[in-house]
């Protein structure tokens, strides 16, 4: 019998047809929009005179420029307003399920999809957003695609793609303390660049991903895109089971048993082959911080910042004009420069996990004065669980600000800007120039290593503040 | 939507050699704003290019007039990051009908394809031969010739080919979208959709 990894089990159940010397016509099960994306796909849409094939495969919310403070009142900035006036006038006018500013379920729709039982495993999901590769976390094909795309999948439920290669990257053991699974795809990103992974579909494996939470394993998915992947995606578990359960658009009953026969089949055969194979051991991976612009530009907090050593031409011009930007010097420890800001929060690390995480470190101390801490759920339903179980009162005697739910800070396409020339330390997923406000210096780290920055002021081994 | 046909472009050629360039500096975030396709080539490098008072930085190579060009020479693993067709739409708005890098990032290759920017990958020392043809002659030619899938220098005649699939290069030449073809398979989707 052919030996299948889980990728092509998926893949292969979703092509519609092949077209000779080209790409697959692709079906999606799936398809996520919000604000920025997608005007233009409608707009698209409305001159070709044509409709949304499959309304109720599509979910909408607006995440990306919302304002994170008074939400109940009309956005402020002009456009913003426009681009959330535009979605809620696209959803009503095809029937699109829209989870608004202010409802129940309103959040970042990576956050939100999963919550609310949408993303389950084998499926394929699709978003005008790279991120989108975060849905893999439930065994799913999840990726981000553009506008043009995105009209496509409105109007057929199809887009044209190239099968890509395959990839398996496996983790084994068991993780020091102070060790998130932030630091696992940081330290990867690391080891393998910010391209390393170009043209692939990786799956992550090992005893070490195997014992992550779901919240741990989209963090580790979300930043596949991060090292060039187009998504990664986990093989579903009892863990993946127990997350969907109960959840709303979840299989129930009869449904349920039949569902996890199916998803009991998705995975990786023995035997079946992968175009690459890495593996890394737990032992190696520590606390990771980035010190440039792209986020293969990581180090253990620990360590130096690189020298230009063996490089040349337009690579170490390149190199020189991120650390330039970040005004950071080659050869330099990165441990106790001064930060300004700390920003929890983004589809990468914007769960409830990642804030009992923040909250049970600051529990008890204050945030440095020279620090500004902002705190930003994922979701709706994050916010409510973080204020039910106390965590928002610690964060704020902590004087962290928390604000409302939304992409926020992480993008900046809001009023959440980082400074020109400050530096933030930063639980989202992207450290280039200008990410998170033009002039910004952006530095990624994992929730624990941002409530140690907040705490100290300063860059912060996370390790040594649990010491004290 | 459609867009204009691509067959064969002579033109001179913009280097730019910074490598990994993501799509956040291509087109910035806070200006992802639009409801509709326009002006998005009045953005592109925004910061790169401007100062925060909005003065053209004289050191940034689309500043400086002694390039030009509808190709863009990109370093490696150019467009990474964010999926935000937007980027493609600035570089096509500003002029360029082609970018050339010895390493694209996925989802911006394929976002050119489906707009009209053809994305043309090279070897690494090609690329370097691009970069020093035009540092030594700005008004050097280069000729993409998509039907024959070459890349050539024209004062010298160093030339290299290129892959795309043959789907993708039909829809290139004829200025075709992808949604033509998947309109057209509305039976066969229904067929598969109700299965599912």
């Amino acid at each position: 019998m052919e030996k299948n990894t889980l990728f092509d089990k998926i893949w292969d159940a979703h092509v519609v047809k092949s077209v000779p010397a080209g790409p697959d016509v692709f079906f999606i099960d799936k398809h996520f929009i919000h604000e920025v994306t997608s005007p233009v796909a409608f707009l698209n849409l409305e001159k070709r005179g044509i409709g949304v094939k499959y309304p109720h495969r599509t979910i909408a919310t607006p995440d990306h420029n919302v304002p994170t403070v008074n939400q109940d009142q009309t956005i402020k900035d002009k456009l913003s307003r426009m681009q959330v006036e535009k979605l809620r006038e696209n959803c009503a006018k095809y029937g699109i399920e829209l989870h608004d500013l202010g409802s129940a379920h309103h959040g970042i729709v990576h956050v939100i999809g999963p919550e609310l039982g949408v993303t389950q495993p084998g499926m394929t999901i699709v978003c005008g957003d790279s991120h989108t590769s975060t849905h893999g976390a439930f065994g799913a094909i999840a990726f981000g695609i553009g506008t043009s795309e995105v009209e496509m999948v409105l109007a057929t439920q199809c887009i044209m793609q190239s099968k890509p290669k395959k990839m398996r990257i496996s983790v084994e053991g068991a993780l020091g303390k102070g060790v998130t699974s932030k630091d696992i795809i940081l330290y990867i990103i690391s080891k393998i660049s910010a391209a390393g992974a170009t043209g692939y579909f990786v799956e992550y494996a090992g005893s070490t991903i195997r014992s992550l939470s779901m919240e741990a394993r989209m963090t580790i998915c979300n930043m596949s895109i991060e090292m060039g992947a187009r998504g990664g995606l986990i093989a579903p578990d009892q863990t993946t089971y127990d997350f969907l359960k109960g959840k709303q658009y979840a299989p129930a009953g009869d449904d349920w048993e039949k569902a996890v026969a199916y998803w009991n089949t998705l995975r990786t055969d023995d035997g079946a082959v992968f175009d690459q194979e890495l593996t890394f051991d737990a032992v190696d991976i520590e606390p990771m911080i980035t010190y440039g612009t792209n986020p293969g530009m990581g180090i253990k907090v620990v360590d130096n910042i690189p020298t230009t050593e063996g490089m040349e031409g337009s690579n170490k011009t390149s190199y020189l004009k991120s650390l330039d930007y970040m005004g950071f010097a080659p050869g330099e420890p990165i441990l106790g420069k001064s930060v300004d800001y700390v920003f929890v929060g983004s589809c990468t690390n914007g769960r409830i996990e990642d804030i009992r995480a923040v909250a049970q470190f600051v529990k008890g101390h204050k945030k440095a004065d020279s620090i500004t801490a902002w705190i930003v759920p994922g979701s709706r339903e994050v916010e409510k669980q973080a204020q039910a179980e106390g965590l928002v009162a610690i964060l704020e005697e902590a004087g962290f600000e928390l604000r409302q739910p939304g992409c926020s800070a992480c993008l900046a396409m809001n009023d959440d800007k980082i400074p020109a020339g400050k530096y933030a330390v930063s639980t989202s997923n992207r450290n280039f120039e200008g990410r998170q406000g033009p002039g910004a210096r952006t530095l990624l780290a994992s929730p624990l290593t941002v409530a140690a920055v907040a705490i100290t002021g300063r860059i912060t081994d996370p390790r040594e503040v649990f010491q004290n | 939507m459609a867009y204009d046909k691509f067959t064969i472009l002579q033109s001179t050629a913009v280097p730019l050699s910074t490598e990994n360039v993501d799509t956040d500096q291509i087109i910035p975030a806070r200006f992802l704003k639009a409801t509709e396709r326009e002006g998005f080539g009045d953005n592109l490098f925004r910061d790169w290019r401007y100062d925060s008072a909005g003065t053209p930085k004289a050191d940034f190579v689309l500043n400086d007039s002694t390039y030009s060009g509808k190709i863009l020479v990109a370093g490696k693993n150019f467009g990474c990051g964010s999926s935000r067709e937007h980027a493609v739409w600035a570089l096509y708005d500003y002029g360029f009908r082609c970018v050339v890098s010895s390493f694209f990032a996925d989802i911006f290759k394929n976002n050119c394809l489906n707009i009209g920017v053809l994305p043309v990958t090279v070897a690494p020392a090609f690329a370097d031969k691009l970069f020093a043809a035009i540092a030594a002659d700005p008004l050097t030619e280069v000729e993409i010739n998509l039907p024959q899938q070459m890349i050539t220098l024209l004062a010298t005649g160093d030339a290299e080919s290129f892959d795309i699939n043959e789907y993708k290069k039909d829809n290139m030449q004829h200025g075709f979208d992808d949604i033509d073809y998947l309109i057209n398979m509305a039976t066969e989707i229904e067929g598969f959709e109700a299965n599912r």
